[in-house]
């Protein structure tokens, strides 16, 4: 029996999602831990999935494979789990690891847990607890099925980093034709920015800001902080900034370590976004924001001042 | 086209959330319910097709009767007639088996849905549905433009978006900003009372996933203020007292 992990990677490193889901089936301790990378990818960086706990490395290669298309890979990872005996695939929640995670589902007939939370629980079946209704509660399911999955959400378990380099072993698909019907004709992507669903910390504007010429003492903060930057809904909805940083119920749910919050009254659609983060920081010239009743630590007073003043106290503790 | 529209009844974005019966059971006492935010977007989406390349649109929902008014919405918003499969929705893969078989019946063109319903956030149904059908899934989907067979959408990933071309029939999981939500006129709210609503039973599914109770997160403490001349006090807090720098 084996725990087959599929990994994800950007600007060519493995994401630190999917070394987090690496570590995740390490520390389940239900048999080999086995990484599945799909197209294009450097083998010494792949290696690094030994790192977090992964024995071996199984790269699927194929020309065809280049992009990520979601039918194709679907079928590669069903295959892997087959091939190699996998009782459970653990992966990372993404927007291709979803797409994944659920075809694989039917094709495996495997029972499907997504958002899990933290390990398994087998004293009595195979318990798993997953976040629910945006963050605001959480329920247990018992996964009845002999194939599990589980779509993992950032922070469940510690990042493991005491492993060695490990094997990386080609792995020969096969091309199934019908699963190319998905055409991508294109894609745009910010480059050498940090990941929003990936950060450990998260600086966020909201209408509070004024205007999107202002952004850059936000960002100034977040480079300070090797920080992603994100922002509140009407902010996306005014096009300030771009939808994939929209942080909120009906955009991107983020659990960094730290949330820093600026000009964001926290209306509790933006919360839902953000309740699983560990420390959550908010900056508002309105003492009665709501936000400030689910913060940690809050400043009251005026972002423009308040923020560069923070970049330089940041600058001064990292220098 | 025939487009099938498949929606969740949720509660309302702003619902304090609770269980009762031990923690086994969702609290509705004082819930209000509504289409799921996200189906909302593919409906609207649905809609304009609509108006734009005379489609027909089928609302579909796996729920209880309880669920009717939710759909009668759906109906007000312009969908021309409803099927619910009459079940509670226990898991996303029950969820996904009774969409495929509407799905497989009606022969629809596009099948759409939210990215995820905001209950259970699995955000798996659609791909669930796509491969029991053997068709594409594409999610989450900001821009859809239909042009003969041909789909163009835009799909979000993590720091930008993907263009993605699939010809017709597909699944679609969507999002923001797709098209604008509806609000139904007084003239859909009247035509949606006399518009069919089937209801099925359901098809028979393996057991995949069994509920075993709900837990709520543990209650917040108190925010901890800093004087705004004071930001290296709040720096230091981070550091020392919360560890996160």
């Amino acid at each position: 029996m084996s725990v087959l992990v599929f990994i994800e990677s950007s600007e060519g490193e493995i994401r630190k999602s999917s070394l987090e889901a690496v570590s995740y089936a390490a520390a389940l301790d239900r048999g080999e831990v086995i990484a599945l990378a799909i197209g294009e990818a450097e083998e010494s960086a792949l290696a690094k999935a030994g790192i977090s706990g992964a024995s071996r490395v199984l790269h699927a290669k194929d020309e065809q494979l280049k992009e990520d298309n979601i039918m194709a890979y679907a079928s590669v990872v069903a295959e892997a789990m087959e091939k190699e005996n996998a009782e459970i695939l653990v992966l990372a929640k993404s927007s291709l690891g979803d797409a994944v995670a659920s075809r694989v589902a039917i094709k495996s007939n495997a029972a499907l847990a997504s958002n899990v939370v933290e390990l398994p629980d087998f004293s009595a079946g195979f318990k798993v607890k997953r976040g629910i209704y945006t963050g605001k509660a959480f329920v247990n399911v018992d996964l009845k099925a002999e194939k599990k999955i589980l779509a993992i959400k950032k922070n469940a378990v510690p990042l493991k980093e005491d492993g060695a380099p490990c094997a990386v072993d080609a792995f020969a698909s096969t091309v199934n034709e019908a699963d190319f019907a998905l055409k991508i004709t294109g894609v745009e992507k910010a480059e050498g920015e940090i990941l929003l669903p990936e950060a450990e910390i998260v600086v966020s504007g909201g209408r509070g800001m004024k205007g999107p010429e202002n952004w850059h003492i936000l960002e100034d903060l977040a480079k300070s902080l090797g920080a992603a930057t994100g922002c509140s809904k009407p902010v996306s909805d005014m096009e300030w900034r771009p939808h994939h940083e929209h942080v909120g119920q009906t955009g991107i749910k983020v659990s960094p370590n730290l949330y820093i919050a600026v000009g964001i009254s926290g209306a509790i659609q933006h919360l839902a976004g953000v309740n699983s983060s560990k420390c959550l920081v908010v900056i508002n010239k309105d003492p009665e924001a709501p936000f400030f009743k689910a913060a940690d630590y809050g400043i009251v007073g005026d972002a423009f001042e308040i923020v560069p003043k923070l970049t330089a106290a940041i600058k001064a503790l990292n220098a | 086209m025939k487009i099938l529209v498949c929606i969740s009844h949720v509660p309302d974005t702003t619902s304090k959330i609770a269980f009762t019966d031990n923690n086994t059971k969702f609290d509705t006492s004082g819930v209000q319910f509504v289409i799921g935010p996200y189906d909302d977007y593919a409906l609207a989406r649905a809609v304009e097709l609509k108006a734009s390349h005379g489609a027909s649109v089928t609302v579909l929902n796996v729920g209880e009767a309880s669920t009717e008014p939710t759909i009668r919405k759906a109906l007000a918003i312009g969908a021309d007639e409803a099927i619910r499969v009459n079940a509670f929705p226990s898991d996303s893969h029950f969820v996904a088996s009774q969409i495929a078989e509407v799905a497989k019946q009606g022969s629809y063109d596009l099948i759409l849905m939210g990215r995820e319903s905001i209950d259970f956030n699995g955000g798996m149904v659609h791909g669930m549905v796509a491969e029991m059908l053997g068709m594409p899934s594409v999610s989450p989907v900001m821009r859809l433009d239909i042009e003969g067979d041909l789909a163009k959408m835009s799909r979000e990933i993590e720091g930008g978006h993907e263009e993605v071309e699939v010809k017709l029939p597909f699944v679609a999981g969507c999002q923001e900003p797709i098209a604008e939500w509806k609000i139904p006129n007084m003239r859909g709210i009247m035509s949606a009372r006399t518009k069919p609503l089937n209801v099925l039973e359901p098809v028979e599914v393996g057991e995949f996933s069994v509920v075993e109770n709900y837990e709520l997160p543990p209650a917040k403490g108190e925010v901890r203020m800093v004087d705004a001349d004071n930001v290296e006090e709040l720096v230091r807090l981070l550091k020392e007292e919360a560890k996160v720098l």
